[in-house]
């Protein structure tokens, strides 16, 4: 599938997020906005996954580590056929599977489920383990937040990871450099996040995390470093393509009001591919 | 069954779990064990030895760990997490509850070293409130068997079941309980001594005690049922039910807190379904002090005689 295809995938993914956000009244629309571009080349460009077999034993294995932005998660599902698209509008309804959170015994193509911040990559060590045990070629995908590397489980995983030389296994962090409450910078300053990782013997490699040519260039197998876990630094912007929600931290989990929603509305419609 | 043992031949029930598992994986090679640098204390070296690529360890990583045994069982491996019980289920009680519980993966999580088995050591080293923990999650049964054939068989079941379990072991030694060719049935209790007037609920190493606290009460005339009771839950309601009816009064023994343990679980089916006298005996709600796992029982009122005498005062309550 070629990047401009891709682009208006991201950008439909974007629209129907925009527009479950603000049906619902919750979300978290400011990561999901940030994560939209690398949900969409994963699933789209990188990953081997069949929605016809989400349990396929060969299939590669995707965590969103950063649970809180399932929205994002739910709407790729839907655009590659594990989930219907109008199921998308029950989001948070009483009953629906599409909790705030993803869950893999309800929603097929969910791998685990995750909420609770620092339980992805641990899951996708032992993964990638079970993949190097059975000689399989299947890769391994997480994705976490930036804030969410404050915690301590993330840092154990990459210890383990590097120690058992998993380079079937890429982290992608999303650097949006805002957390919940404040900037990354003001919190508990993790940035450069690249030269930490790099020293506990990862392969890592930054880009523009809304460039799909480098998304798509920098994931693809032929990059995987022998012997090493690969680590992206994905350079995002929180709320990236609404203006006004654009490295904003007042819209980690906002929900826009009427008019705020046809402004972002408008805004996306205009930059679609 | 009135079951026959010696107690002058006790055994490490760690040496029947490790033995079972080395057993188990050279019939199939998705068993995997990992651990948090616990090669010892959990007596994995054998394992490790005999299948090297399939002993994963993390370090001293417990929240990875049990992350790493999720996503082990995710690829289709089976993984045993072994690591002493208050650091399994104390530092990665989140990972247990989300990745385990909640995912409803096949994660074998292997409690060694629990209760009081690190007596010396203090109370950061005691696991006497693991059965209340994991006990409070969906999912996740949560067994400790009372000898070395019982762990034996318990291990058998685990890498056959399709789910994540708790197996609850301590290296305290024990006398065999059971004849060589026990099965294990999830959440079935098995009657040690048959009695009338009392009912004696134990698992792990509390069991053998309650035998001779039987023992003891039948040369004072009272007839004591003796249930040894692995499966902490699902608990076995019908046993319960008719200990309490045949029997009129229960009392409970176990190497945890009294809060939300054995005893507890016990006393939500008495509660609920046939209220008769009860007397939980266990850890009272204190970090234990200083000292070897069988005196500190011991020293908590689960002494044979210490059984004995708690079942006798508890039949002054009967009705």
């Amino acid at each position: 599938m070629d990047t401009q295809t891709l682009r208006t995938i991201a950008n439909r993914v974007r629209r129907r997020d925009l527009q479950a956000v603000f049906e619902a009244g919750a979300g978290h629309i400011g990561g999901e906005l940030s994560v939209t571009d690398l949900l969409t080349a994963l699933y789209f460009k990188i990953m081997s996954v069949d929605p016809a077999a989400p349990l396929a034993p060969e299939r590669d294995r995707f965590v969103l580590s950063k649970g809180h932005t399932a929205l994002a998660l739910y709407i790729v599902l839907a655009e590659k056929g594990f989930i219907s698209k109008d199921e998308i509008s029950t989001f948070l309804k009483p009953h629906s599977r599409l909790n705030g959170h993803p869950n893999r015994t309800k929603v097929p193509g969910v791998e685990t489920n995750t909420g609770p911040l620092g339980h992805g990559l641990p899951i996708g060590v032992g993964m990638a383990k079970a993949a190097k045990l059975s000689n399989a070629s299947w890769r391994t995908f997480v994705i976490t937040g930036d804030g969410e590397m404050q915690e301590g489980s993330n840092w154990e995983a990459i210890m383990s990871a590097a120690q058992f030389k998993l380079d079937n296994l890429t982290l992608i962090i999303d650097h949006n450099r805002l957390q919940q409450g404040a900037r990354l910078a003001d919190t508990n300053n993790l940035a450069p996040l690249a030269p930490k990782v790099a020293a506990f013997g990862w392969d890592v490699q930054e880009i523009d995390g809304h460039n799909m040519e480098q998304i798509c260039e920098v994931l693809d197998a032929s990059q995987i470093v022998t012997g090493k876990p690969k680590c992206i630094v994905a350079h995002t912007n929180k709320g990236q393509g609404i203006s006004f929600m654009s490295d904003n931290v007042a819209w980690h989990h906002k929900v826009p009001n009427a008019e705020q929603y046809k402004i972002a509305m408008d805004e996306l419609e205009k930059a679609a591919p | 069954m009135n079951a026959p043992f010696e107690t002058s031949k006790l055994h490490d029930c760690r040496d029947a779990f490790v033995s079972t598992l080395e057993e188990l994986g050279s019939a199939n090679e998705d068993i995997v064990a990992v651990c948090n640098d616990s090669v010892g204390s959990s007596k994995l070296a054998g394992f490790r030895d005999k299948f090297p690529e399939r002993l994963i360890n993390v370090g001293i990583a417990e929240q990875n760990m049990v992350g790493v045994g999720a996503g082990l069982a995710n690829g289709g491996k089976i993984p045993f997490v072994c690591a002493a019980s208050p650091f399994l289920t104390g530092r990665a009680l989140e990972q247990i509850k989300a990745d385990v519980a909640y995912s409803e993966t096949n994660v074998k999580l292997v409690g060694i070293s629990s209760g009081l088995a690190y007596g010396e050591l203090g109370a950061t080293h005691h696991s006497i409130e693991d059965f209340a923990w994991i006990r409070a999650l969906p999912n996740v049964p949560v067994i400790a068997p009372a000898d070395r054939i019982e762990t034996a068989a318990v291990i058998k079941w685990a890498a056959a079941h399709q789910g994540g379990c708790f197996l609850r072991l301590s290296r305290v030694g024990v006398p065999d309980l059971f004849p060589e060719d026990h099965d294990f049935e999830l959440g079935k209790a098995n009657v040690l001594h048959e009695g009338t007037d009392v009912t004696l609920i134990a698992n792990g190493t509390l069991s053998y005690r309650a035998v001779i606290a039987a023992n003891i009460l039948k040369t004072n005339g009272i007839s004591a049922r003796v249930l040894n009771m692995a499966t902490v839950r699902p608990i076995d309601s019908a046993a319960i039910i008719a200990a309490a009816s045949e029997t009129g009064a229960i009392v409970t023994c176990e190497e945890h807190t009294v809060f939300g343990g054995l005893g507890s679980a016990v006393a939500e089916v008495v509660v609920d379904e046939c209220p008769v006298p009860m007397k939980r005996l266990g850890v009272p709600g204190v970090f234990a002090p200083t000292g070897p796992a069988n005196f500190l029982l011991d020293e908590f009122g689960m002494s044979p005689q210490g059984i004995a005498e708690s079942a006798t005062d508890l039949l002054k309550r009967k009705r």
